[in-house]
């Protein structure tokens, strides 16, 4: 009775899909065996199941099958029903309509006798992700929370999430969350219990109970941690480091419970209950330097054990720590030693912790080791290595043996080796100049014509320059360069050539006068436009005076103190309380990779972020006043929604008033240089526009540039245009230019009843407000304003605490000269606050 | 949390391709595995196991020539998911017995179900083998075990000891044996990664064993399991890696520097008497590890020279000596060593009677490679090798060639006299005897010798 089945057996493996027509071909079996009651049918189904799967594996489009695939669906074996929603779970998405069809057997299952039949389709059930499928989806999960089995309860507890994924409302009108709550509190399965806490979208809606959620959570772990699988140690840990108790006593209970994670063999656990200990010690210094000193052992452990990426990611939070306390780790440099065997993504991190911990008492031995990686054959790491030498030179007192031995790499002979090399003493020249006698007598040795990176030749001709006087052979170097400028190709080195030539004429004229013309004329005719601009430069500049043509070539130097760091420590303090993310292994805070919604609920807050900023959606303000409710303590929280509806307004009507604003009052402020120099009387005498030009040429660094125009006043673009998004990045981003107090007048302080009338004042001394709180008598402003004509942006954090009429300033600017004129022109309106 | 779980192959297939929140953007998986493969490709760098790709985060393990990877939209922490997939891979070889292509590609529908259970939502749930086994229904089909090429812990043991089964470790955790009886068995490995650098001179510059003590239970009923170590065995006095040369001797006590335990380990009496009690969990787990940098004896000594021999030729000579006992014996011997760029040939000349060495000049990445199947306990082996240049070698041939790296694996030998004195099983008949395997592996982990 049964019909017969074309034979399965003809695709030879059931996970090496062939192709499209398979997919009719499968469509035709199902069909053939939905209503077959063969004693060997639920194998056939398997069988043809499995095909159809491995088809979906593949990324073959399957789901032409989703009739077939349900009508087949009605067997009680296991292993077919799980395929079976597996698949379901994949195309329902995509084909809202058909999923309808699955509901039935699907709600059917969730009543099943067998606990694990009904949770599986409790789980298939809330993966559909089908919105318009939601009404069928809570009365299940409503059961399934008070289902006998804790199986069961788990699979709902995660499934009311999966619910307010898709819609928010629904799972709130069913009010899950208060029976998630009650699982939380008295769940017997510490899994369940788990992943009802866990719901984090579901907690954080309740803002009321946020606070409280985390507390209860450090409850929880304290005497209930233990019984939780790992992978839930971790999240709850997780959660636990966003909390800080209010006096020591509880933060060290909470410490010493934990101590023993630290023991434990899954580096996920370890980092999570670090991080733990790390933001509770935030504020004593003492037991946070113990706590480094604690977590170094099992931090190594970890790197030894496990597999190598898990030891790499463990690497990177060691990495970290290292680059903030570098003295704590001084002793274990041999442990970061690059092995044979480490991928260079390894070895890269243990160069640059090497570079980090050298210090007297281990500098020889570093050293010595990094000398021997730069003749590895992996180039990239020998290259690597002889800049981590380089970098400890300028980090140290006492450089005397780095030198030689970065002297000794220049005999080795390798390009690579001897580039590096150069750039790296060129560096240290620029720190150590008592060096230079030493140095140039190796490096005068050294052929240009051996060097083809233009990094190192770069390096080679600054030194040429720098040093013509010392260097006997400089001039005629230099002109044998010139003579092949054709065949160097780096605009960099040319433009090297070009300086250099000039430094060396100033130093030694008649050798040089003639490489000098060359030079020009070859810079003049370069098709580079910087190699042309600045050959063009250099002749007016000689033309016009040459006198200070060598001023501003050959200026005195001063030693580099210290060299610029790539990080900002502000970048730096943000990675560190993102510990233990993948923040750390890019080394880069999480708002430089990551959408904003997909940052987690619980990221570190800076306090900006708890302000209502004016683009923010009014249901969100809802939210955050409700913080404030909840949460006094928190100092900053929302001014009225009716502020922000002006402010959004204010900021689309300047967009759209631009062209009239051209013609209108700013017009006044933008004025030409012209006008500048006229109202500017004490200022440089430049004779013609092209000075102007000039001078920004020379650009940076050069200090002895006639005098530099005393700053013009500044004036500020009466309707600048910022959003809070670009606010938010750039106070991130920009380092502290300013920061000082400043007092307000007695009467402004009285007058300052609400945030709005300090906005408006400031707005009419063109210094905009993007977000203010607070309740008397402290209140929180972050203003904004622009520099007229330019795109530089000012960024204030402005505290003000009417009681004693004082504020507190901080200033960002991205135009860090300007800083100080502009704090000047914003402590006069604040001081005039009040008295118009 | 996770958006996506896929296991590649070796050729980028899809294995196994799971989405759980259907938030990252098609082709993930193609672009994962374009990204691998094409890293950094002028300067032939691996790309490193977390990276991200248009706000996508990939994170992978490569477990047995197989890609492991998740993908996910939010700043989570990347050990956590490293150890995640790591333990997936192992969960699933305990169901499959073996872990390879193969075995995966038969069982993919297993793997589906085990994935199921294992992360809902993103969110991983429970990667204990026991656990997951009432949830599993599906019956693992078996590969030839015979067949594998050598990989892992559990194929070292094959060739050291005869007494061991072979196929013992790559047993599932759920397969019945043919006779419908499970044999009753416990391994207990002592595994031992060793790193040690030797300078020029022959001193050691540094050296740190990595330890692990792997279990796998195949015992019903799960028996708690009394693991005792040595009596003197301490711990700690971390920060003080100039007191850890201490006792070069050698002959006193193991100091670990650290070491941390599975969650299953009850250490109440581990201070008192060195003995670990643990109930085992179904399947493969790592005891403890532990880390150390106390002096130890290596136990191969290394001594490479290079030598100029006329204008552009040089000499090399490589010495190996075997400084453990003469019955043990280490196999699977590579001995590496990198020489000048320009090095045209290379002819080599063996000991007289080598048996089972070969030699050879691996001219893409210039270096010889010496391989020898086995080294008897007690017994030197040298090479001789005569380079020939493309030009004249300037200046300093020790700063163009080298180090030489080592690579072998001792079984039944352990570096740090690390031992189990005993592991008894509690049970509740005296007929009860289930079989116990102690082993002891050490292998290299980065064994280099400078020239």
């Amino acid at each position: 009775m049964a019909p017969t089945v074309p034979s399965p057996a003809k695709s030879a493996s059931p996970s090496q899909p062939s192709g499209k027509s398979e997919v009719t071909d499968l469509k035709q079996q199902l069909r053939q065996l939905a209503g077959s009651r063969a004693p060997d049918a639920d194998d056939q189904r398997r069988d043809v199941f499995k095909r159809v799967i491995s088809c979906m594996t593949a990324g073959i489009d399957v789901s032409a099958a989703f009739g077939e695939m349900v009508l087949c669906s009605a067997t009680s074996d296991v292993v077919l029903k799980k395929m079976c929603y597996l698949y379901v779970g994949v195309h329902a998405r995509n084909h809202p309509d058909l999923a309808l069809l699955t509901i039935n057997f699907l709600q059917r299952d969730c009543r099943d006798q067998d606990p694990t039949i009904r949770g599986l389709a409790l789980r298939s059930l809330c993966s559909l992700r089908v919105p318009n499928l939601v009404e069928y989806l809570v009365a299940p999960l409503a059961t399934g929370l008070k289902d006998p089995s804790a199986y069961v309860r788990m699979i709902a507890a995660v499934g009311a999430a999966k619910l307010y994924h898709i819609a928010a409302t629904s799972c709130l009108d069913a009010e899950l969350p208060a029976a998630l709550k009650a699982l939380m509190l008295s769940d017997p399965d510490a899994q369940v219990s788990f992943h009802s806490t866990n719901n984090d979208e579901i907690v954080l809606q309740l803002s009321s109970t946020h606070y409280l959620c985390i507390y209860l959570n450090c409850l929880i772990c304290n005497c209930r941690i233990k019984e939780f699988s790992e992978w839930a140690q971790c999240l709850v840990l997780e959660l636990a480091s966003k909390f800080l108790p209010s006096d020591n006593n509880e933060i060290f209970d909470i410490m010493n419970l934990l101590e023993d994670r630290l023991q434990h063999a899954n580096g996920a656990v370890v980092l999570a209950t670090i991080k733990v200990f790390l933001h509770l010690t935030m504020s004593m210094t003492d037991v946070h330097q113990q706590v480094y000193e604690r977590i170094k052992a099992p931090l190594l452990t970890l790197v030894g054990a496990g597999s190598p990426e898990q030891s790499y990611s463990v690497l990177c939070h060691l990495h970290l720590l290292v680059m903030r306390a570098p003295m704590l780790f001084s002793s274990d440099y041999k442990r970061f030693y690059c092995q044979f065997s480490d991928p260079s993504y390894v070895k890269k991190l243990k160069l640059e912790m090497l570079t980090a911990i050298a210090n007297e008492s281990n500098t020889y031995e570093i050293v010595t080791e990094l000398c021997e990686y730069a003749g590895n054959v992996d180039v990239p790491i020998a290259r690597e290595s002889i800049r981590a030498v380089g970098k400890i030179a300028l980090q140290q007192y006492d450089v005397n043996a780095i030198v030689d031995r970065l002297l000794q790499f220049l005999e080795m002979d390798r390009d690579y080796v001897t580039a590096e090399t150069l750039v790296l003493v060129k560096d240290l020249l620029r720190k150590y100049p008592q060096w230079s006698h030493d140095c140039i007598a190796v490096v005068g040795n050294i052929s240009s014509k051996n060097i083809q990176e233009p990094k190192g030749k770069a390096a080679l001709i600054w030194m040429l320059g720098e040093y013509s006087q010392d260097m006997h052979d400089a001039p005629y170097i230099l002109e044998s360069l010139v003579e092949n400028w054709e065949e160097e190709h780096s605009p960099e080195v040319r433009l090297h050539l070009l300086t250099a030539v000039m430094k060396c004429f100033f130093k030694r004229p008649p050798e040089t006068q003639m490489a000098l013309g060359a030079t020009l004329a070859a810079g003049l005719s370069d098709t580079h436009q910087d190699v042309h601009d600045r050959a063009l430069f250099y002749y007016r500049l000689l033309q016009y005076d040459p006198a200070v043509a060598e001023r501003v070539v050959n200026p005195p130097k001063q030693a580099v103190s210290v060299f610029a760091d790539t990080q900002s420590s502000e970048i730096k303090d943000r990675i560190f309380d993102e510990f233990n993310s993948l923040s750390v292994v890019y080394q880069k805070p999480s708002y430089m990779f990551t959408d904003k919604e997909h940052r987690g609920p619980f990221e570190y807050s800076e306090d900006l972020s708890n302000l209502t900023v004016g683009a923010e959606t009014s249901e969100k303000v809802i939210s955050a006043q409700r913080y404030q409710e909840n949460d006094n303590d928190l100092l900053l929280s929302t001014s009225d929604k009716e502020d922000i509806g002006t402010a959004a307004s204010n900021g689309s009507a300047s967009t759209y008033n631009a062209p009239s604003d051209l013609i209108g009052p700013s017009l006044l402020s933008s004025q030409t240089p012209s006008e500048t120099s006229l109202i500017n009387p004490g200022g440089p005498t430049y004779s013609s526009q092209s000075n102007f030009s000039l001078d920004d040429l020379l650009g940076l660094g050069v200090p002895e540039a006639p005098a530099a125009p005393p700053a013009p006043a500044l004036t500020l673009n009466s309707k600048p245009v910022l959003d809070p998004g670009t606010f938010q990045k750039k106070w991130g981003q920009l380092a502290l230019s300013l920061s000082q107090e400043c007092s307000l007048s007695p009467q402004g302080a009285a007058s300052l009843m609400n945030p709005q009338s300090l906005i408006r004042h400031m707005q009419s001394n063109y210094i905009q407000c993007i977000a203010s709180g607070g309740q008397p008598p402290n209140y929180k402003f972050f203003f904004y304003a622009q520099k007229d004509g330019a795109t530089a942006f000012f960024l204030v954090e402005c505290i003000v605490n009417t009681a004693s009429a004082k504020a507190q300033v901080k200033i960002k600017a991205d135009d860090g000269t300007a800083a100080e004129a502009f704090s000047a022109l914003f402590q006069s309106a604040l001081s005039n606050f009040g008295l118009s | 949390m996770i958006s996506q779980f896929f296991v590649l192959s070796q050729r980028g297939d899809h294995i196994v391709f799971r989405d759980y929140r259907g938030e990252v953007p098609k082709g993930s998986a193609e672009i994962f595995f374009r990204k691998v493969k094409f890293w950094n490709d002028d300067e032939a760098e691996e790309a490193p196991p977390v990276f991200n790709v248009d706000g996508v985060n990939y994170i992978h393990v490569k477990v047995a020539g197989l890609f492991f990877v998740v993908t996910t939209m939010v700043n989570v922490s990347p050990s956590l998911l490293l150890e995640l997939l790591q333990r997936i891979a192992r969960v699933t070889k305990d169901y499959l017995g073996v872990l390879n292509e193969d075995s995966l590609r038969k069982n993919f529908i297993l793997v589906y179900e085990l994935l199921d259970e294992v992360i809902d939502f993103g969110y991983p749930q429970t990667t204990s083998t026991e656990v997951l086994k009432s949830y599993i229904f599906n019956e693992p089909i078996m590969v030839d075990a015979g067949r594998l090429p050598p990989l892992g812990p559990a194929a070292m043991f094959m060739q050291g000891t005869k007494r061991m089964p072979g196929t013992a470790v790559t047993k599932s955790v759920v397969a019945t044996e043919p006779g419908g009886k499970k044999r009753e068995e416990i391994f207990v490995d002592i595994i031992e990664r060793i790193s040690v650098t030797f300078s020029s001179s022959g001193y050691i510059l540094t050296s740190e064993i990595d330890g692990t003590i792997q279990m796998k239970s195949y015992l019903t009923g799960n028996p708690e399991i009394r693991l005792a170590l040595n009596e003197d065995l301490s711990i700690g006095r971390t920060g003080s890696s100039t007191f850890d040369y201490r006792s070069s001797s050698g002959g006193g006590a193991v100091i670990l520097d650290d070491c941390n335990f599975h969650e299953s380990v009850q250490l109440d009496s581990f201070d008192i008497d060195r003995t670990l009690h643990l109930i085992p969990p179904d399947g493969e787990f790592a005891v403890m590890n532990y880390r150390i940098t106390q002096e130890f004896k290596p136990p191969f000594h290394v001594t490479a020279l290079i030598e100029e021999a006329g204008p552009s030729r040089a000499e090399v000579l490589l010495k190996i000596r075997a400084d453990f006992s003469a019955n043990v014996t280490a196999n699977t011997i590579i001995v590496q060593m990198p020489v000048p760029s320009y090095t045209m040939r290379a002819s080599f000349e063996l000991e007289a009677g080598a048996i089972g060495q070969t030699t050879d000049f691996k001219e893409g990445s210039r270096r010889l490679e010496w391989s020898l199947k086995k080294i008897v306990g007690g017994s030197e082996h040298t090479l001789r090798a005569k380079l020939t240049f493309s030009q004249e070698s300037h200046g300093n041939l020790t700063k163009e060639a080298g180090p030489v790296n080592m690579n072998f694996t001792i079984p039944m030998y352990n570096t740090s006299k690390l031992q189990v004195r005993y592991l008894q099983i509690a049970k509740k008949s005296k007929a009860y005897n289930p079989y116990r395997w102690v082993r002891y592996v050490t292998q290299a982990n980065s064994y280099v010798a400078r020239l």
